[in-house]
């Protein structure tokens, strides 16, 4: 499970039957842990997520979730979709499925993907448990033990474990705020190919990114996608939150510009309705998604048939844009919110990303603050978000945090970062007293920041703060 | 059969490690026959103490408010017998400024350190003090946070430069840092459990991380660190380091059982005391069931020798 995307439970191990209670399986967990294949050496819980495990109190204000806001979909519009699926397809509901995915879901996902420029035929679609799926297909179709994976540093913190559960060498490329930066990444391509490596495939969200918030130029995706297609390498393209866009006009998916030759597309529900409904797709070249299609069988036979009727309900009785429309509103503030509660309590030498779109927005701290440590500061605040070195798999990201700004309601934004400021500005004063520095440094560029980090890679992006937008 | 309440959870930074200790000690005392109640500690702690009644409690929490003496104080003050050691035992054992204090102070060898709160850094110019204390410690330097389990805020500083840095680090953790001298060497671990004849010394646990250093990930998680017991060290060493865990578990006045984290320094070959966990983990990675093992005591009678132990004491006198 992923640090933040996932709510934790109790751990509902699997039954013994015959053994009555609840058996822990903690005592005899050293008898199995023989048998443990390799990989699950790089699929690790961690301090951080042990320390996110206490975020989930009634008390902490978290900005911490990946969670969009499900609390204003109307209760009686859910009843009443349900009331509709029990009626009219209750037997069918409740059956297997295809593992492909119902048609009737297929045609309300080419609607979707229509709506951002995207043509896609049913017969190039799979429907999968979440975006997340998709993901684990794709690694468990291209990985082998030791491939390279090129992602974005940061990248999406939910794909890291399965990154590593697959022991894929994963490759992190600057950001900035135009997205990744191309020209490093045709860079680091050669190098590649002169260690004699070429990656399975690239792994982006172009549009606003989750954690950096970033949106990738349509200059630098024309590239990507010609990229891709001259080294013939396959790009995943990960765009949940497309169409969350609160300011400026849309960009091409890479999807379209490549014209589904090289880019595989990743698309969810999660985000335009409800992440509880665990549906999400992916549009792929035809060999390719055969693959997948094996693969989804192995997984899980089907996607949930219950949620992809309600969905199909919904496109019938509702205009799913309603909800959009709702949501963008209810973001839009939310972002507001929360930047002019960064530019209130923030001490300089603190930058953010002004996303247009999406949940997210990613804060970077003087170097010598230690997010992860000021996390557990922060807990004593009530108050958490995401670490940054939960985006990167080379110990990267140590001052940065994520702050998702979609699930929280504007009073605890405020609140929430007025906290964080209070820990940050202690951490400030106390260095600065330590170092017998100015407490109120001018902002600099972060290359001539004064004070050795203590690892060499771990200066993160540089991406600055920007009025009006990405563009 | 006892009626056990298991002390699990909890607030601190340790609660998942704690969760998974109570698991452990829950199913145990099952399997034995006692009546287990499972306790994740919080606002109602006294309400659910009052209310279940047990006879006595199994104290599996980590770090704040369950290893610090808080929780113990309010058992004492329930009247409920529990395991392991006495509230200012714990004070002790959680604050390493105090418990190092304690060592230096009974001639126990510790690694030289300087300990500061952050109003000291803030109010009265410690910060001057840092070229003094670096030229007296040499480096690397390790930082720590005075009460915080887990090696969670503890970092090396290799040279003058880093030192700010690691402190504004483990101030996350607590109100209190210490700098202290780097021990170059082996990590030893001696778990120490009383019995009737006094508190005995269990074989020692060297452990071996395979990464740079022993961090929180190599402590709790299979595979990140190798584990010898009984560590193979030099009869006569063994033997030291034993009869060095047993003082500082007197001096510092722990009951039932505890674990003493001491060095073996490669250049010297002197042993030194790091620090004593009054209720170190019980995971299925933990050191202290390792060492139990080893020397012929099931997980089980471990448990229940613990329990006994609770049972004997009377709750009053401890201390």
């Amino acid at each position: 499970m992923t640090i933040d995307e996932t709510p934790r439970g109790p751990s509902s191990g699997g039954e013994s039957p015959g053994m009555g209670r609840s058996r822990t399986t903690a005592r005899d967990l050293e008898r199995y842990a023989g048998l443990f294949a390799r990989r699950t050496q790089g699929m690790k819980s961690s301090a951080m997520r042990d320390m996110m495990a206490i975020t989930a109190r009634p008390e902490v204000i978290s900005l911490a979730g990946g969670f969009p806001d499900t609390s204003t979909f109307p209760p009686e519009d859910l009843a009443a979709l349900m009331a509709r699926v029990a009626a009219d397809a209750s037997a069918r509901a409740l059956q297997y499925g295809p593992t492909e995915g119902l048609d009737e879901l297929k045609a309300c996902i080419v609607e979707v993907m229509a709506a951002e420029g995207m043509d896609v035929g049913a017969d190039e679609l799979l429907v999968t448990t979440g975006g997340q799926q998709v993901i684990d297909l794709v690694c468990k179709t291209l990985i082998d033990p030791g491939d390279v994976v090129v992602a974005e540093g940061p990248t999406y913190p939910g794909a890291v474990p399965t990154f590593s559960a697959y022991q894929a060498d994963v490759v992190q490329i600057e950001m900035d705020a135009d997205g990744m930066r191309v020209e490093l990444l045709e860079e680091t391509l050669d190098q590649l190919e002169r260690e004699g490596r070429t990656p399975k495939f690239i792994y982006t969200v172009p549009t606003f990114h989750n954690p950096a918030g970033v949106t990738m130029s349509l200059e630098r995706r024309r590239r990507l996608v010609r990229l891709a297609a001259e080294r013939e390498l396959l790009v995943l393209e990960d765009n949940p939150y497309g169409l969350l866009r609160y300011e400026g006009d849309p960009l091409p998916p890479l999807y379209a510009l490549d014209g589904g030759e090289y880019v595989i597309y990743l698309g969810t529900f999660s985000k335009i309705l409800s992440p509880g409904l665990r549906l999400g797709w992916t549009a792929a070249p035809r060999p390719v998604l055969e693959k997948f299609n094996v693969g989804k069988q192995g997984a899980d036979l089907c996607s949930s048939t219950f949620g992809q009727l309600f969905v199909v309900e919904y496109f019938a009785q509702r205009d799913w844009r309603d909800l959009l429309t709702h949501l963008r509103e209810l973001y839009r503030h939310r972002l507001a919110t929360l930047h002019d509660a960064l530019a209130e309590h923030l001490p300089q030498g603190t930058e953010w990303t002004r996303p247009a779109g999406g949940m997210f927005v990613w804060a970077t701290l003087p170097d010598y603050i230690d997010t992860s440590d000021l996390l557990a500061r922060a807990l004593r605040e009530h108050v958490a978000f995401v670490p940054g070195r939960a985006a990167f798999l080379d110990g990267r990201g140590g001052s940065s945090m994520r702050l998702n700004f979609a699930g929280v309601g504007e009073d605890d934004l405020h609140e929430g970062v007025r906290r964080i400021g209070k820990v940050v500005n202690e951490q400030v004063r106390l260095y600065s007293t330590l170092t017998g520095t100015d407490p109120a440094p001018s902002r600099q560029p972060r290359d001539a920041a004064p004070v050795p980090t203590q690892e060499p890679g771990a200066r993160v992006l540089p991406l600055r703060r920007r009025a009006g937008g990405e563009r | 059969m006892s009626r056990v309440a298991v002390l699990e959870g909890g607030q601190s930074l340790e609660r998942q490690v704690s969760l998974r200790s109570g698991a452990r000690v829950r199913d145990a005392l099952e399997r034995v026959g006692h009546d287990v109640i499972a306790i994740d500690v919080g606002r109602d702690l006294v309400e659910r103490l009052t209310s279940e009644r047990p006879d006595v409690a199994f104290v599996a929490l980590h770090g704040r408010d369950g290893e610090d003496g808080t929780v113990q104080e309010i058992l004492e003050l329930v009247g409920i017998p529990y395991t392991a050691s006495g509230p200012s035992a714990c004070m002790r054992c959680m604050d390493k400024v105090l418990a190092k204090h304690a060592f230096r102070d009974a001639g126990l060898p510790t690694p030289d350190f300087y300990a500061f709160s952050q109003t000291a850094f803030e109010s009265l110019g410690a910060a001057h003090a840092l070229p003094a204390i670096e030229e007296r410690l040499d480096f690397p330097v390790v930082v720590k946070p005075a009460a915080q389990g887990s090696a969670l805020g503890i970092r090396f500083a290799p040279s003058a430069a880093d030192v700010p840095a690691a402190i504004v680090a483990a101030f996350s953790y607590d109100t209190k840092v210490l700098l202290e001298r780097h021990v170059a060497g082996r990590e030893l671990a001696v778990s120490v459990l009383d019995g009737a004849d006094g508190p005995q010394a269990l074989p020692i646990v060297e452990a071996i991380p395979r990464s740079d250093h022993y961090d929180f990930e190599a402590r709790y998680e299979i595979g990140s660190t190798d584990f010898v017991c009984p560590a193979e060290l030099d009869p006569q060493v063994a033997q030291r380091a034993q009869a060095l865990a047993l003082d500082a578990y007197r001096v510092l006045g722990c009951y039932g059982f505890a674990r003493v984290d001491l060095m073996l320094e490669t250049d010297t070959g002197e042993l030194t005391l790091l620090e004593a966990n009054a209720i170190p983990g019980l995971t299925e990675t933990s050191l202290l069931p390792q060492a139990a093992e080893a020397a012929g005591i099931s997980f089980a009678a471990f448990v229940e020798r613990v329990i006994d132990l609770a049972l004997a004491r009377e709750p009053a006198s401890t201390g």
